[in-house]
């Protein structure tokens, strides 16, 4: 697809949103130019009401007048039509079944669980740090096969399940500030450790995985609304 | 594809997940290896071959396992791209595609588990989120032959699978499919027209008893 004048892509998002984060970083990527809608907290515009009437919920990519939905979809969707730019997804069926794979775990398992970390004490708290180390370090071992040696998950280039995995990096590092926490360590995952580092800082990310006071001001800001859900989509 | 594949599947025959597969590489003309696993003892192989998650079905594909029923659905697409594609070509249906495949995925079961194995107030909150749920996917499909449009996709693979519960939750949810959901229902006759999901799906008889020993394991009937 040729270049689209920045009307053309929306995004309808917030900025502490690691799925709007995602969408963001593909958007990156492809070096498309978008125009950011930024949803007020505590309420949804019309425009995402119609957009996403089954789950009323962000990010929403609009294209050319036309809603896509959930982030990953989204972000299947960007590679696809702006195919001309890098490769997001690998082109074999195997590569990418395995990164699907990942990226599920991450959404599934790792995601949830953390955010669990915030309201859980003592033993039950332990308990669930212990579990998401487990699994980070099962992806640490997904790291290393799928790096070869390289930079990111995706290899030279940042790939899916960099997208998926990274966008949580901000909130990973502000539920260690708060939980008082390390989840990614050294000794554990170094690899994982070195790979946040490239990723943070490389070109297409800096500046949209918001900063760790920043989420922690807005976690705080959360807690006294009540009933919003910590930066789920 | 080479006819020199070696393909086998490891799963569990009354799982949902498993007969998206089984439709899948119907619907490509695959040969595979079926294997049943018992899940309260589960083979040393499904353990090698899906150490994270430890569950059916696993699709092993020349030695190399492919797990998630989704994702395995996907990569069987993806990799015989020459025969019957599960996705359309353009992206936006595609997204389109996913998206009432993840839709199905996370707001399906859970409803249906719930109406089929509870009774009294709990079963009439599960009923209620039932009907909702397939009163949003009636809607979708409207008054296209399968969810996709002209041709049987991913997002049918996917919903086909519960045509088999359809009798048990009529008869344990007191309603009717076909006078709820009318649309749906046509779409059901279509769907088992198909031979892939015609031989693929056990008989309906059959899952109906399966939920009434789990019923009666429970102490509801």
């Amino acid at each position: 697809m040729a270049n689209s004048s920045c009307s053309d892509v929306k995004v309808l998002g917030a900025w502490p949103s690691p799925f709007v984060t995602r969408v963001r970083i593909a958007l990156n990527i492809k070096s498309v130019k978008y125009e950011f809608l930024e949803e007020a907290l505590g309420s949804k515009s019309q425009l995402l009401l119609q957009s996403n009437p089954v789950y009323k919920k962000i990010p929403v990519l609009i294209h050319g007048g036309k809603p896509i939905s959930e982030s990953l979809i989204i972000v299947q969707y960007i590679d696809e039509v702006w195919s001309s730019g890098p490769s997001i997804l690998p082109s074999d069926p195997y590569d990418r079944a395995i990164e699907r794979f990942w990226a599920a775990y991450v959404d599934d398992k790792i995601f949830p669980s953390m955010k669990l970390i915030n309201t859980a004490q003592g033993e039950e708290k332990a308990a669930i740090v212990e579990q998401v180390t487990e699994g980070l370090v099962l992806l640490e071992e997904a790291f290393q096969k799928s790096s070869k040696g390289k930079a990111f998950f995706g290899g030279d280039r940042i790939g899916f399940l960099d997208i998926a995995f990274g966008s949580m990096l901000g909130w990973l590092r502000a539920i260690e500030k708060m939980g008082g926490v390390k989840l990614l360590d050294e000794a554990k995952t170094p690899g994982l450790v070195q790979w946040a580092e490239s990723l943070c800082a490389d070109g297409a990310v800096k500046g949209i995985i918001p900063d760790t006071e920043k989420l922690v001001e807005f976690a705080k800001i959360l807690v006294k609304m009540k009933g919003v859900p910590l930066g789920k989509n | 594809m080479a006819d020199d594949d070696q393909v086998i599947l490891l799963d569990f025959w009354v799982s949902l997940f498993g007969m998206r597969v089984r439709i899948a590489l119907a619907e490509k003309e695959i040969k595979y290896e079926y294997r049943n696993e018992d899940l309260k003892n589960k083979s040393d192989l499904l353990l090698k071959m899906n150490p994270v998650n430890k569950k059916i079905p696993v699709l092993i594909h020349n030695g190399k396992p492919v797990c998630e029923s989704l994702i395995i659905v996907q990569y069987i697409d993806e990799v015989w791209k020459d025969r019957s594609p599960f996705m359309p070509s353009d992206p936006y249906e595609r997204a389109q595609a996913r998206f009432w495949v993840d839709f199905i995925d996370k707001k399906v079961y859970l409803p249906s588990v719930r109406l089929a194995t509870t009774k009294g107030e709990e079963q009439e909150a599960a009923k209620k989120e039932f009907f909702e749920v397939f009163e949003i996917l009636e809607g979708e499909l409207g008054d296209k032959p399968y969810f996709q449009g002209e041709a049987f996709g991913f997002v049918d693979i996917l919903l086909s699978t519960y045509t088999c519960y359809f009798h048990t939750f009529e008869t344990f949810g007191n309603f009717s499919m076909e006078v709820k959901f009318p649309k749906i229902t046509a779409w059901t006759k279509r769907c088992m027209q198909r031979e892939s999901v015609a031989k693929t799906l056990p008989d309906p008889k059959k899952m109906w008893e399966v939920v009434m020993e789990r019923r009666k394991g429970l102490g509801l009937d």
